[in-house]
This record gives structure tokens, C-alpha cells and sequence, in this order.
């Protein structure tokens, strides 16, 4: 470690990279696990009873959540030092909550497979503090407490980072977006008696999350990597930015409302929560003016040529699937029928690739290289393969969503239209729906092997070994 | 964007605009407290109801159902579920009977785990669903098929 890495402005942001392996580790094993669950969607009994669907899905989500919060600390270990013109306060500290975290995960994750969940609920003493076998939300109460240390020590350290040093709209963004993100969180801890109301709170944690705050961190490292690709004027940027989440918090907040419909809420949230979320694109559609505009405006020929396809692709893929296919099933009146089908869950795998795994993916596609001491960008084969994994993930991910949509379209005619009597059974109809989900599969396999494009981008080797320190 | 509209108007427009929308969403937060106790029969939520809702959570069960609507989309709804099986008369039954036979092990069906549920489980959990399925929700599910 006593290499010097010329190609980092400050050598702490190092320690974004262990968190980014990581998070790729992770993405394969979420993959893996969506694939036994798009298995068991057509053969019902596979892998029982050793992996039930519940445990592969709690897997499935669990890791998807974890490695974007892997991501996001890596981008926030990355950009944060560089934004405050600093070096980190404690890349110590920075490399403690690592192991503590990815330990805590790791051992979650086995408990969940290895142990029938009742009985890690009696581990964990869950009786004490009732939070587990909540959708999302399913980590033993020790498991949450963990989180809320390692969120607390890393805040602290890209805190102290910034206090010390420049504040730019992006750090202060993505320093808001991550404060907001650890204070949702602790509502996980309230889980009140009265189901209604157990819902109402929960969804401060998934929906202000997703459909909130994390659209700041989003935003924030949209903004820092196009302003680095680009080279277009930080004072542009950071006013798009601004503009993309005052939308996004203005529409998003109410906006929960959409999920206060159908679970015991009082009306007002019909109107309310159609309104306000039917203007949710708009934060998305901002983005993808943000990203074509700016590119269109770039002052230089930035040489990483996968970065902005990263960076255009993202918001293209969230306008679709958090915009598009969000908006499709907002209205209370729509709702009534799709609420709880395949519809929910298309728009869910769209929404979260585009958005969150991709926002992921364009960080690391242009701090990669230099956290690997390559340089501005990685060769041009190593870019065409990236580029593979970029258009086979995204394509699968698109042809995953456009079946589920389709099985979701005939659910709702066969299941939810009809009247009593007449409506088909729920097994019935997903015998019914057999086809797409053959064929869900199939895309899924697909997206498999985008992802092992993307992961054999990160072959190439340094060429050069890293020189002596130059200066001081 | 011109350049009359500057990056400090933008972040007006963000703290301002988020600032008002949080105190409205506080707002209404309060109404919906007021309102859930009546929208709940929130008077008729035992102790049984609450320990039911806990065997629920306990064995994971929104891992492959959904509850009012939210869970997994894996297996049928369960918000209505004592009103399509039995209702007052035959639920309570009906469920033990259910819970006992479970894995159906019929080839290639999905498959539902054996959780080994007391009879007091089952009793509990029956009342927290027969509870569940009386929650004002303006009429959702559609028809009772869920």
C-alpha cells in the first residue's frame, strides 16, 4: 500500500475499491438466486424443500439492497474526498466497517439458508423487538443494529471529510441523500401492533428510500461523473441537479401515498397519492435531458467511451422503469386491479436495474480504471467487453420486464377483472401464465451472462506498475 | 436552461419545495393516525390478533404471499383469505387442516414448507387474518379470488 497511485487526485479513495468488488460479489449471488426463484416460477417444486422461494427471494432482495448500499459507499469513499478536495478523514475507519459490514452480511445471508427462519428469529431473540419477517426488512433486529453502526461510522467519515474541507452542491447532495437514507432506516425499528399502521411506517423506509433519497444520491453521482466525462461548466451541472431533486422530493414525498390505497389509510391518499406519483417520471425525464444535453455539450473527448453509455444508459433505463412503467399502475383507479400482480414486480426489476444498479455500474465504469492504476479508461477491448455486459444486461433486463408485464396484463384479466364466481383462481391463473415465465426465464439467463461480460471487463491488467511517490 | 434561471434559484426551489411537502406529508401523517383506529377496528384487535400477526412475521410468511396486496407475488393473496376459505363457520378449520398438509408434494406444484405451528399458532394466526380481512380497504381485493 505504499505505492503511490497516480491516477487517484487523493490516494484514500482507494478504499472505494474493496467495497465495489464487493458489491459485484454480491450482484452475482442476487443473479444467482433470481435465477432458482425464475426456475421455481415454473417448476414449483425445484430445490424444495431445501430453498424454499421465501428464503431464495428474502436472498435475492436482501443482496440487491446490500450491494447498492455497498455501492453507494464505495461511489461516496470515491467522490467525496475528491468533491472536498481532501483525503478522507480515516481510511482506517473506511476499511473497519468494510469487514464489519460485509462479516454482518455475510453471516445474515447464511442464516437465512441455513437456518429455517422461525428459528433465526428465536437466535436473534426477535421476541424482544419484534422487526424481522417484514417484506425487505426481513434481517434479524442484530442485523439492523449493525447497519445503524456501520451507517453512523461512515457518515462520520465522509462528514468529517467534508466538513474539513470544500463544499460543492454534489458532496452536500450525496451527504443529504445518505443522512436521509440511515434516518429512514431506523423507522425499520418500528413495527406497531396494528397492521395498517405497521405498513404506513414501513413504507417510509422503502419508498422514501427509493422513490426519495436515494434519487439524491443518484443524482449527485450522475452530476460527478458527467462532469468529469463531459467537462461541461460545474455551475451547469450542479443547477440540473438541483433542479432534478427539488422534482424528485417534491413529487416523491407525497408521492408515498400510492402505497396507501388498499391497506386501511383514510381516502385523501387516493387523490394525493394518484397526483403526486403520476408526476414522479418528471425527476427521471430530467435526467435524461441532463445526461444527452450534457454529453451533447462535452468540452472533451473523455477516452472512457463505456462511462457514458453508463451514463446515459441509466437514466434511460430509470425513465423507463421507475418512470414509465411506475406511472403505469399509479392511478388509484388502475391500481384497484394491478396492485400485488406481475405488473408490480415488472416495474420493480426495470426500475431498480436502471436506477440503482446501473447508477452503480456507471461509478465504477469510470473509477475503476483509475482504482485499478489503468489510467483514464480501460483499453479498447476491455471497453467492447464492458459494452457487451452493458447491452446484454439491459436488453435482458427489458425483455424480463416487457414478460412480466405481459404475464401481469393477463393476471389482471383472468383474476382480478371478473366478478366473484366467474374469476379465475390465483394457482389457476399462474398455470396460466406458464409461457412467459419460460421465457422470463430464458431473459434471465441472458442478463447472467451480461453480467459475466461486465465482470471479464475487469481482466485487463495494469501495464505500467505504479511508480514511486513524486511529490509530496 | 437560460441563464437567467441560476443555480441558486434551483436550490431555492429544493429546500423551500422540500420543506413544505414534509410538513404537509407530517400532516397528513397525523390525519391518517387519527382515522386508522376506526378504518382498523382497532377495538377489536386482541391479543390474540397480535400474537398471530407475530407467527406471521416469525415464519416469514410475505416471503411468497401477499398481504393487502404487498409481499411476494408467489402464492395467493392473503388479506381476503377468510373470506375465501370459510369465513366465521369453516376458516378456522379450514386453516389447521391447511397447515397440517402442507407440502401437498404434488410434482412440479409450488410448494408450501411444513412450519410445525402449535394449535395455538394456528388459533392466533386465524384471528389475525379473519382481523386483517375486515380492515376498511375501500373494497380491495376486486372480487374474493384476491
Amino acid at each position: 500500500m505504499n505505492l503511490l497511485n497516480p491516477h487517484l487526485k487523493f490516494q484514500s479513495q482507494k478504499v472505494a475499491l474493496p467495497y465495489f468488488v464487493f458489491a459485484m460479489i454480491l450482484f452475482v449471488g442476487q443473479v444467482l438466486f433470481g435465477l432458482i426463484m425464475a426456475t421455481q416460477y415454473v417448476i414449483g417444486d425445484f430445490l424444495f424443500p431445501a430453498i424454499p422461494f421465501n428464503v431464495a427471494r428474502m436472498v435475492h432482495t436482501n443482496l440487491l439492497i446490500v450491494w447498492i448500499l455497498f455501492g453507494f459507499m464505495g461511489a461516496a469513499y470515491y467522490l467525496i474526498p475528491e468533491e472536498s478536495d481532501r483525503e478522507l478523514y480515516s481510511p482506517k475507519l473506511a476499511m473497519i466497517l468494510f469487514w464489519v459490514f460485509a462479516v454482518a452480511g455475510v453471516l445474515t445471508i447464511l442464516g437465512y439458508l441455513l437456518v429455517p427462519y422461525a428459528g433465526l428469529a428465536k437466535m436473534t431473540g426477535n421476541e424482544l423487538l419484534p422487526t424481522m419477517g417484514r417484506e425487505f426488512l426481513e434481517q434479524p433486529t442484530i442485523t439492523k443494529i449493525g447497519i445503524v453502526i456501520v451507517a453512523l461510522g461512515f457518515l462520520f467519515n465522509i462528514g468529517m471529510t467534508m466538513l474539513k474541507g470544500r463544499k460543492t452542491a454534489i458532496n452536500v447532495v450525496m451527504m443529504t441523500g445518505l443522512i436521509g437514507l440511515a434516518v429512514l432506516f431506523l423507522f425499520s425499528f418500528y413495527n406497531p401492533e396494528n397492521l395498517t399502521r405497521d405498513k404506513f411506517y414501513w413504507w417510509w423506509v422503502v419508498h422514501l428510500w427509493v422513490e426519495g433519497v436515494w434519487e439524491l444520491i443518484m443524482g449527485s453521482m450522475l452530476a460527478f461523473v458527467l462532469i468529469k466525462i463531459t467537462g461541461v461548466d460545474r455551475e451547469v451541472i450542479e443547477k440540473w441537479l438541483y433542479v432534478i431533486i427539488a422534482m424528485a422530493l417534491i413529487t416523491g414525498i407525497l408521492g408515498t401515498g400510492h402505497h396507501y390505497f388498499w391497506i386501511g389509510a383514510p381516502g385523501v391518499w387516493l387523490w394525493l397519492g394518484s397526483i403526486f406519483s403520476a408526476l414522479e417520471p418528471l425527476p427521471f425525464f430530467a435526467m435524461v435531458l441532463f445526461a444527452f444535453n450534457m454529453v451533447n455539450r462535452r468540452r472533451r473527448q473523455h477516452p472512457n467511451k463505456a462511462a457514458s453509455y453508463w451514463a446515459i444508459g441509466t437514466t434511460v433505463t430509470a425513465f423507463l422503469g421507475a418512470g414509465v412503467w411506475g406511472f403505469m399502475h399509479t392511478l388509484a383507479p388502475v391500481n384497484y386491479y394491478t396492485h400485488g400482480t406481475q405488473l408490480t414486480a415488472a416495474h420493480g426489476h426495470l426500475a431498480f436495474y436502471g436506477a440503482y444498479a446501473m447508477i452503480v455500474m456507471t461509478l465504477m465504469s469510470y473509477a475503476m480504471p483509475r482504482l485499478r492504476g489503468l489510467g483514464e479508461a480501460p483499453s479498447a477491448r476491455a471497453q467492447s467487453v464492458e459494452l457487451w455486459g452493458f447491452w446484454l444486461m439491459t436488453s435482458a433486463m427489458l425483455l424480463i420486464t416487457l414478460l412480466l408485464t405481459a404475464a401481469g396484463v393477463v393476471q389482471v384479466w383472468l383474476q382480478r377483472m371478473p366478478a366473484d364466481g366467474a374469476a379465475m383462481s390465483f394457482m389457476n391463473t399462474m398455470d396460466q401464465l406458464a409461457v412467459f415465465f419460460w421465457l422470463r426465464l430464458v431473459a434471465g439467463v441472458m442478463f447472467l451472462v451480461g453480467l459475466a461480460c461486465y465482470l471479464l471487463s475487469f481482466r485487463q491488467r495494469a501495464e505500467a506498475t505504479v511508480q514511486a511517490p513524486a511529490t509530496a | 436552461m437560460s441563464e437567467t434561471f441560476t443555480k441558486g434559484m434551483a436550490r431555492n426551489i429544493y429546500f423551500g419545495g422540500s420543506l413544505f411537502f414534509i410538513l404537509v406529508f407530517l400532516g397528513l401523517t397525523y390525519h391518517t393516525e387519527k382515522e386508522i383506529p376506526e378504518r382498523t377496528n382497532e377495538s377489536e384487535m386482541t391479543e390474540a390478533v397480535v400474537r398471530g400477526k407475530l407467527v406471521w412475521e416469525q415464519n416469514n410468511c410475505i416471503g411468497c404471499h401477499t398481504l393487502l396486496g404487498e409481499g411476494a407475488y408467489f402464492a395467493p393473496e392473503l388479506g381476503n383469505v377468510f373470506v375465501r376459505r370459510g369465513g366465521e363457520e369453516a376458516f378456522n378449520s379450514f386453516l389447521h387442516a391447511w397447515m397440517k398438509a402442507q407440502p401437498l408434494g404434488v410434482p412440479g406444484r409450488r410448494a408450501m414448507p411444513q412450519f410445525n405451528l402449535t394449535e395455538q399458532e394456528v388459533n392466533d394466526m386465524a384471528e389475525f387474518l379473519k382481523w386483517t380481512s375486515k380492515i376498511d380497504t375501500f373494497s380491495w381485493p376486486p372480487n374474493r379470488e384476491g
